[in-house]
């Protein structure tokens, strides 16, 4: 009776490796999505936000009447109108103990600390009627200095909070020396300013922005027993702990779910004043509500991402062996630390070293508060920001010393033999190829070849100038062992959960504490467990994004969906297994011992009898004949605590014209080989490192967030804040060499970030490869064509950006 | 308000709207026609693409009156009897979509790429596209997606 | 995202548009395709009370040849112009100026009246008007008067068009045989051009008998590069001779300076660019 097509004994076809067509696809190719802006509820009323012109600013006077007195405006609210149930929008990890920590208030009272922050709500019967009343709701400021420059920030000249005192939040700091996993950096430095080679450089990490393309909406329907809260969020879980935390609400009586969401790439890792605000009104007035930003409240108010200062040390002996290597770090956390906020670059701290066997290592990261959008995670967080770092400095020193980069790299990195290897941040890397991925690389790009027409171009004086930039990352995702994180006073743990439910025709439900917005999921987690149980790809479905349907869960960012979400469902679908195999003994009338599973079939050793998995789901459906003392049920779950984290790499090679004259930079060629450990779903993995290499080539080439001298963001909409399109990127040549992780079951490593943690350095790397011999030894991103020009008929690394936006919209044009 | 009559995916439809609707907000809001979405208010980013008379445009960029009396195609038109558009199967041949935000305004305007050029070029395919922004897939197999489609006889059959 | 509640009307004739504005005045904008307008409106940086709609005025679509002329009507969309052969045939410069305005979908909606009208002077339409020495047919309701390229961009959005009036078509004097070519310059493809040269030319031979050449987003209006004009007239279209021609591109110029490019910058940038546009406009 069983519906279920069990795989024949002899299809030995496993799912795990396939290029699999994604499930999710049908539905969203033919427009039949849940995206919460969709979602409509009876009696359901809309928000708008009233958001401070200023940067920083006292209120002192909020007049809502004319706003009240609008057509099917419902109620406006401000700070005061809310006592404690509004809550606070948290700091999940504070990094030292002594951590400066401004109260996050979702909607302050009496003062805002960045221009974008909520000062009121408007309740009204249509979005459209909410926007009309919100633009009559005056507000009285008396503007205060704001704290905007990063570097004076952290001289406390101008205090973005004033009751805090200083801006300096925290200082966190690494050392080898200290930690006993290196020697001392500084006598590195010093003996290697006496008989070697000193690279001293800063560099600038710009401010950039998620930008995904679904803008954030949330729901809150308060009319059942349990609230429930639709949102836009990689972090469903979270969200609903975090509501409990602070709104005074039992965690028992929230519901969160994340329907379909469009991207998030860390920027919906967050707890935002929009949904707190969404929370405390429909508690307040009993009647669902929806909140949907527009892209330009997204670009203003959505945390930001990246924003340092990298002042960087690399000592090394004359031959290219470097002996220490010594980061100083100042990073801008915006008006307040969000929920990861300082950890960002924490994460970014152990990466530094990257591939390379550094025998002395210092770190040390100061986080200043200003008054800006607060930063937070942005794909990689943290460790693109590291990766950048090393990669340019062994370009730098590849020319001190006169070599070809890959060569200063081969000279330092950790040998294929020498896994797993300890590093000077004490983290053990449990397995790569950096020779193989290199070599691969190389045949790919036609290295030599472009080598030599780089020389010729050179020699000719041609007007367009050929670069070669490389990027030999790694990275460290997957996160994260919850008892590492507890040392470093990460509020959470880094556990996943997973669920495996046996259904009476034999199909298989599967719950993830994993939150998919775009990662494919529902696919490649169907692969892994029909090639677990031998079921059919098409009898699995996978479930999540729902604190009811998927109640456990960490939801999903770095890189951690797989490889810790992966290996809960592997854990969960064995158990399966174990729980069917006393059945379908009893059933079979044979010893468990003399039992076999493969390919879905439980069959008896040195016999033709068997039945398939499916067939005990049914019968212990039945119940009408199971062995006494066991459960009539084959469900089991899984909750993973990683071991270690996931250790990707790859080498990556770039090559960059340059047109000397304007400055205008073509992407000739993108070759990238990346070892991600045994790959479940190639055409997934294609996509996810397409993605992350434009995500990453964006950062080295358009994308920056300029704020001018008031704190107003100029880059504040599509116009200015300059996404990639197509006609702007070229394909890529993508391949992979594999080492398999030795820390999970299946042998994988995370891919979701690695794209854009390589690509960066490759492409600022070409582009002054390709004008090193004009006299340029740096660009600042983004790597803007005047920028480029500027380097080259000057000196320095090209200028900072004139904070003026193009008035293409303060026309009164007639006639357009 | 205005009263207005247009056929949406093959269905006529009527409506006293205010003048300010636009056109994605129609679709949205009093249709549900949810497929077309709104990614941004300075038209740059395409995922409100629909067509409107035959040729693509921004519907975001479109007051619903001014559609009155015309034909408007959505993603939801776009499979005829349960059968989908090729360049529908070939986004989910090539993976041309991961969040699938953007993918309802990328298609509709593949749809009209091809309408006009049957055969483009990898150049004349991304340049095509624009007006239309992804922030997924690096626009790889997009770009893919519209070859395959191309392959298939897109441009010919639609 | 939400435009400010307006009233709306939809003319089929001008001079029902030239009512609706009598009418209205002040409160009033006219919308042609929208595509710029409509931003405005749905981020509130304009609220006007009374939108009147040139989208139902048949007489104001299309392409014809005048005698010496070819006649765009004002509400003829982009991608009709850049199609048309009559553009081709006589004045290609706008053909290869429209093919790469703004994306496919403006193209398809947007309008070539309603673009030259919004004089924003990083818009890809106002610098070939100039070099080719359009003029444009304005309607009041006083009749109609025909102001020059040189007289029609004012300033910063801003053009001669009256505040009761509508512009209907735009005359490009034929530039049968010229060569042309439009270089512009973006970091992004979805960008208004930072600097772009829009470039026509006239060949005798392998010399440049007369050149046409127009500066986008050099100053708060289109401009005409006249200097460069007279510079190359009788010159050979060599990269000797075009590039000194080119070095006057900046004569009364007025870059402005924002995220983009800073004025001297954008002063190099249309040097070079104005060399590369007559060269390939040249055919050299």
């Amino acid at each position: 009776m069983t519906a279920t097509q069990e795989r024949p004994a002899d299809a030995v076809e496993r799912e795990i490796g396939r290029d699999r067509r994604r499930k999710e696809d049908q539905r969203l190719i033919t427009g039949r999505t849940r995206w919460t802006d969709n979602l409509q509820l009876p009696g359901m009323l809309h928000l708008a936000m009233v958001r401070s012109p200023f940067a920083h600013a006292t209120i002192t006077s909020i007049d809502t009447s004319a706003a009240q007195d609008a057509p099917n405006v419902v109620t406006v609210l401000t700070g005061k109108d809310f006592g404690e149930e509004l809550g606070v929008c948290i700091n999940a990890w504070p990094i030292t103990p002594d951590q400066v920590t401004p109260v996050h208030s979702p909607l302050p009272a009496d003062r805002v600390s960045f221009a974008g922050e909520i000062v009121a709500v408007v309740v009204a019967r249509s979005a459209a009627e909410a926007r009309d009343a919100a633009e009559l709701v005056d507000v009285e400021y008396d503007e205060l200095p704001a704290a905007l420059d990063l570097k004076d920030a952290a001289a406390d000249t101008v205090l973005a909070h004033p009751d805090l005192g200083t801006n300096k939040s925290a200082l966190w700091v690494f050392d080898s020396g200290e930690a006993g996993t290196g020697g001392n950096v500084e006598d590195a430095i010093s003996k290697a300013r006496d008989d070697g080679i000193v690279i001293e450089r800063e560099y600038r990490q710009q401010r950039l922005i998620p930008a995904f393309m679904e803008p954030r909406s949330v729901v809150v329907d308060p009319t059942s027993e349990q609230l429930t809260m639709w949102s836009a969020t990689q972090i469903p879980h979270i969200l609903r702990f975090a509501l409990a935390a602070t709104t005074g609400v039992p965690e028992s009586k929230i519901r969160v779910i994340a329907p379909d969401v469009g991207g998030g790439f860390g920027g919906k890792l967050q707890v935002t004043p929009e949904e707190w605000i969404a929370w405390a009104v429909a508690r307040r007035i009993h009647k669902p509500v929806k909140y949907t930003e527009t892209r330009s409240e997204s670009l203003l108010s959505a945390h930001h991402g990246r924003d340092q200062w990298q002042k960087l040390t690399l000592a090394a002996e004359k031959d290219g062996t470097v002996t220490g290597f010594k980061v100083e770090l100042l990073a801008d956390l915006g008006a307040y630390v969000a929920i990861v906020g300082g950890g960002v670059p924490v994460l970014g701290a152990f990466m530094f070293n990257a591939i390379y066997k550094f025998p002395a290592y210092h770190f040390a990261c100061q986080t200043v508060l200003t008054n800006k959008t607060w930063t937070d995670a942005y794909r990689g967080a943290g460790r693109p920001e590291a990766t950048f770092g090393i990669e340019r400095m062994m370009d730098e020193l590849a020319a001190e010393v006169g070599v070809d980069p890959l060569a200063i790299r081969e000279k330092n990195w950790i040998k294929h033999d020498e896994f797993p290897f300890t590093t000077v941040c004490g983290l053990e890397y449990d397995s790569g190829n950096y020779e193989a991925a290199t070599a691969r690389a190389k045949e790919m790009f036609g290295y030599d070849e472009l080598r030599a027409e780089q020389m010729a171009r050179r020699a000719s004086g041609d007007k367009v100038q050929l670069g070669i930039g490389i990027s030999t990352f790694t990275e460290m995702c997957g996160l994260a062992p919850s008892r590492v994180l507890g040392t470093l006073d990460y509020g959470a743990g880094g556990w996943e959960y997973a669920s495996v439910r046996m259904l009476a025709t034999g199909k298989v439900e599967v719950t993830t504490g994993a939150s998919a917005h775009g990662q494919g999921h529902e696919t490649a987690f169907s692969q892994i467990v029909a090639d677990r149980l031998g079921v059919a790809f098409e009898d699995v479905e996978i479930l999540h994004g729902d604190t009811q349907v998927a109640h456990r869960g960490l939801d999903t960012y770095g890189s951690r969906s797989l490889v810790v979400g992966g290996e809960a469902l592997v854990r969960a679908a064995d158990k399966v297994i174990e729980k069917a195999k006393p059945v379908a003994a009893h059933l079979l009338e044979a010893s468990v011992d003399d039992l076999e599973f493969s390919g879905g079939r439980f069959t008896v050793r040195g016999t033709d009898q068997g039945m398939g998995i499916g067939e005990v789901a049914t019968a212990v459906f039945a119940a009408h004949d199971y062995p006494e003392g066991v459960e009539p049920q084959l469900d089991s779950d899984a909750t993973y605590d990683p071991v270690n984290f996931s250790f990707p790499h790859g080498t990556h090679l770039c090559a960059m014209e340059v047109d000397t004259e304007t400055g205008a930079l073509t992407m000739r060629k993108y070759v990238c080989v990346d070892d991600i450990g045994n790959i479940i779903n190639p055409l997934i993995v294609s996509g996810q490192v397409h993605g992350g290499l434009v995500q990453g080539i964006a950062q080295a080439l358009w994308e920056e967030a300029v704020y001018d001298d008031s704190g107003t963001l100029v880059s504040g909409s599509f116009v200015d804040y300059l996404l990639p399109t197509a006609a702007d990127t070229i394909s890529f040549d993508i391949d992979h060499t594999t080492s398999p992780s030795t820390t999970n079951s299946l042998g994988t490593k995370g891919v979701g970030e690695a794209g854009t943690i390589a690509s960066t350095p490759a492409v600022v790397n070409a582009v002054v490869d390709a004008v090193r011999h004009l006299g340029v030894n740096d660009i600042q991103m983004p790597c803007t064509p005047e920028r480029v020009w500027r380097a080259i008929n000057g000196p320095g690394a090209g200028g900072s950006t004139t904070a003026d936006a193009m008035p293409h919209f303060d026309g009164e044009g007639e006639q357009a | 308000m205005t009263r207005i009559s247009l056929t949406v995916d093959g269905a006529r439809v009527s409506d006293d709207v205010e003048p300010r609707m636009l056109l994605v907000q129609y679709l949205r809001e009093r249709l549900g026609k949810t497929g077309t979405v709104i990614g941004c208010d300075t038209s740059n980013c395409g995922a409100c693409t629909v067509h409107l008379n035959g040729t693509s445009v921004k519907s975001c960029n479109v007051l619903a009156v001014q559609a009155d009396g015309g034909e408007v195609t959505t993603i939801e038109g776009l499979a005829q009897d349960g059968q989908l558009h090729p360049v529908q199967e070939a986004f989910r041949e090539c993976h041309g979509l991961q969040c699938g935000f953007c993918t309802p305004g990328m298609i509709m305007q593949s749809v009209d790429l091809l309408n006009s050029n049957p055969n483009p070029s990898e150049e004349e395919i991304r340049l095509g596209l624009e007006g239309n922004l992804c922030r997924c897939t690096g626009y790889h197999n997009i770009v893919r997606a519209v070859q395959h489609a191309a392959g298939q006889g897109a441009g010919a059959t639609s | 995202m939400i435009p400010a509640a307006f009233d709306y009307v939809a003319p089929t004739s001008v001079e029902d548009a030239l009512a609706a504005l009598a009418e209205h005045g002040d409160d009033a904008k006219i919308i042609a395709g929208g595509q710029s307008l409509l931003p405005v409106l749905r981020m509130r940086l304009n609220a006007p009370e009374w939108i009147i709609d040139l989208g139902r005025i048949e007489s104001l679509r299309g392409v014809r040849d005048d005698g010496d002329a070819i006649v765009i009507g004002a509400m003829t969309p982009h991608a009709v112009v850049g199609a048309d052969p009559l553009v081709a045939e006589h004045a290609l410069l706008i053909t290869k100026a429209v093919e790469h305005l703004a994306d496919a979908q403006v193209r398809h909606r947007g309008t070539f009246g309603g673009a030259l009208a919004h004089a924003d002077p990083a818009g890809d339409l106002g610098a070939p008007a100039r070099a080719l020495g359009a003029s444009f047919v304005i309607q009041g309701s006083g009749g109609t008067r025909t102001v020059g390229a040189d007289d029609f961009f004012v300033d910063l959005f801003e053009t001669a068009i009256g505040e009761d009036e509508i512009l209907t078509e735009v005359r490009v004097p034929k530039h049968t045989g010229w060569g042309a070519h439009y270089e512009k310059f973006v970091r992004v493809a979805h960008q208004w051009p930072i600097v772009a040269v829009a470039a026509t030319v006239r060949m005798e031979g392998d010399a440049i008998a007369e050149a046409g050449i127009g500066l986008t987003n050099m100053g708060s209006t289109p401009i005409r590069a006249s200097g460069v004009e007279d510079a190359l007239a009788g010159q050979p279209a060599t990269e000797d001779a075009v590039h000194a021609a080119a070095e006057r591109a900046t004569d009364g110029t007025n870059p402005p300076s924002d995220l983009n490019g800073d004025a001297d910058y954008r002063s190099h940038l249309a040097r070079v660019l104005t060399r590369r546009a007559v060269l390939a406009a040249a055919g050299a």
